[in-house]
């Protein structure tokens, strides 16, 4: 604990006619500071990374964000008097100064269970990143983990079906899912849409995908891509004898707009339908429960995060994003691939993973998680790696990822030399004799490029993709890592 | 056509050593290995016919090899495939399942198209020798 906690400014102002005075005090006087709270297992608890503004006391500004967070409003009200304000006020009660990083701080706030509506995210999202993220006395903030209670956790029905489901429905066990995004992204007509999806998919992936900006523009109304997209779907399922889908994306402009697509997805026969993230949590939610009542898988595009969840100092991590999604129950979400075109330092970006699939996530900081979790028998999503990954990386991704996981290689496939099958056949070819391999005991980060190449000297796709991708690395340098030192008594 | 359902169907067929393995692979694990096989491959054909129940509590492949020997006796021209079986909470499903004998010549799947609606069309598919 910082030294500053000792400072009688800080402290809770007990006595009732002092405290509930017209005027204005501090919010650590007004009681969302507390140094000596022990959090209970029934509290909702929030990391932040806070960086005051020059000259701000940093207990004064962890309270502020306390206080701005739940109850607090600048100025004193009596009206506080006619409530049980003490339970309701959120408590910071811990500070750490971040290792090596000046003027920035981990912040610890704890939340009673009573301030927040049963199974709504909306609700906990309009508290906990509502009106605080704009508050003058801070420079930047950064929500960077949270814990829920399993009380808590057991008010949202979570994914509509899960990792376990998933495979059940698909018949397909004991390796990563394949698949790639339909591309050109924008453009192609649905006719021409269908054959990309019916190339992939015979070629051998388990999933073709719609882009997160295709929904139904002048050059292919949903409809269009809908009819033309099954029809690929069950070609391809008679040429191979596998259930194949493709995310449907159902994304609209309004809600009855979804359900429409959603409605026709089905029935079409659809195994899958799919969002953006943009959409928003309520609209997220709903088209969970609409996915529970139709047995639909529902893949979750994450569309717009970046803007929030990339920068160290402020904004939103994206476990956090995770975590509520496991809430607000997608069944798929793009979570990084460390190794590919997009941000992901490969810790963090196992972290995501991890709350994503765990019944059970220890505290883990070199991985960013700051809290213990029980999810409560919650069932897992299937995390989706995605964005410049390619054959020739198919060791490390199963290192990384293991196989719950959904690779997609969507240039990987379709800018094949041989043509879409081929990329298909290639990606498909290399997962299976890599998955082969370490369940052999071979050591595949070691021995990777080796198996590829052995496969590839009898699969003719395989041999001319490594030959085109098979040097390409983005080796850039993360600007999402975690913060932590091995022993956190050495920062204090 | 080659059916390409199972994690290893894009691979060329397997020796029984690589069988051994894989199923070594599921030991060390403490998965039930289960022979099932089939004549009807159809894409949505989940329950195959078990060539007994699950193994529990084995130690060596040879049991399980032994079985799928047996099977093979008697539906040599079915496919057949090893089941692997996880009782984790929170898994309690399949965790490895892949082809391991297939009929000399595989049969083909028919899709037949029923036109509805408009331009709507409900796809089924059926197995075809």
């Amino acid at each position: 604990m910082a030294d500053t906690a000792k400072n009688t400014d800080s402290t809770e102002i007990k006595d009732k006619k002092e405290r509930y005075k017209s005027g204005v005090l501090k919010y650590a006087q007004m009681g969302y500071w507390d140094g000596d709270y022990v959090p209970k297992d029934t509290d909702i608890l929030a990391l932040f990374r806070m960086t005051p503004q020059e000259g701000v006391d940093p207990i004064e500004c962890a309270a502020a964000v306390a206080g701005e967070s739940s109850t607090a409003t600048w100025t004193v009200v009596w009206t506080d008097r006619l409530t049980a304000a003490d339970q309701y006020r959120a408590k910071a009660y811990r500070i750490d100064p971040v290792p090596n990083t000046p003027g920035q701080y981990f912040v610890y706030i704890a939340y009673d269970l009573i301030l927040f509506e049963p199974g709504s995210l909306a609700n906990l999202t309009a508290s906990i990143i509502g009106n605080v993220f704009g508050f003058k006395p801070l420079k930047a903030l950064r929500l960077e983990d949270m814990r829920f209670p399993v009380a808590y956790i057991k008010t949202y029905k979570g994914p509509s079906s899960g990792i376990i489901v998933e495979r059940e429905r698909l018949d397909k066990f004991g390796r990563p899912l394949l698949g790639a995004t339909t591309k050109p992204k924008l453009g192609l007509s649905g006719k021409n849409y269908g054959r990309v999806v019916y190339e992939g998919l015979k070629g051998g992936l388990d999933f073709m995908k719609d882009d997160e900006n295709i929904n139904s523009q002048p050059f292919m109304h949903f409809r269009d891509r809908f009819l033309y997209v099954m029809e690929a779907v069950n070609r391809a399922s008679a040429e191979t004898g596998e259930v194949k889908g493709s995310y449907l994306n159902v994304t609209a402009g309004t809600m009855e707009e979804m359900y429409r697509r959603a409605e026709l997805a089905k029935e079409l026969g659809s195994v899958i339908i799919m969002i953006d993230l943009v959409i928003g949590y309520t609209a997220i939610q709903s088209m969970s429960e609409w996915c529970r009542n139709n047995d639909m898988i529902l893949h979750l595009h994450r569309a717009g995060h970046g803007t929030y969840t990339r920068q160290k100092n402020h904004g939103i991590s994206f476990r956090v994003i995770a975590k509520w999604m496991r809430l607000a129950g997608v069944d798929h979400i793009h979570a990084g691939t460390s190794v590919g075109k997009l941000e992901g330092d490969p810790l963090v970006t196992q972290g995501f993973y991890n709350v994503l699939r765990e019944q059970h996530n220890p505290v883990d900081l070199p991985r960013g998680i700051f809290f213990e979790q029980d999810w409560g028998d919650m069932l897992k999503v299937m995390p989706v790696a995605s964005g410049g990954i390619h054959a020739g990386q198919m060791h490390q991704l199963i290192d990384l990822f293991g196989d719950d996981v959904v690779l997609q290689f969507g240039g990987g496939t379709i800018g094949h030399p041989m043509g879409i099958q081929a990329g298909a056949t290639a990606n498909r070819v290399a997962l299976e004799a890599m998955v082969f391999a370490r369940n052999e005991g071979r050591n595949i980060l070691a021995e990777g490029p080796d198996i590829l190449r052995a496969a590839a000297k009898w699969c003719k796709p395989l041999e001319a993709a490594l030959d085109v991708w098979g040097s390409i690395t983005f080796d850039y340098t993360s600007t999402d890592t975690s913060d932590f030192t091995p022993m956190p008594s050495v920062s204090l | 056509m080659r059916n390409t359902q199972g994690t290893f169907s894009f691979l060329p067929d397997l020796t029984d050593d690589q069988i051994s393995a894989q199923i070594q692979y599921c030991l060390d694990k403490d998965w039930a290995v289960g022979v099932e096989y089939c004549y009807d491959p159809h894409p949505r054909n989940i329950y195959w016919d078990m060539w007994g129940n699950p193994m529990f509590d084995l130690k060596d492949p040879k049991g399980v090899m032994m079985e799928l020997a047996d099977c093979r006796k008697v539906h040599g021209d079915a496919y057949i495939r090893l089941n692997a079986f996880d009782n984790t909470r929170a898994v309690e499903s399949v965790t490895l399942s892949f082809i391991v004998n297939r009929p000399k010549v595989e049969p083909t799947i028919r899709m037949t198209r029923q036109e509805v609606n408009g331009r709507s069309v409900r796809y089924t598919h059926e197995i075809v020798r």
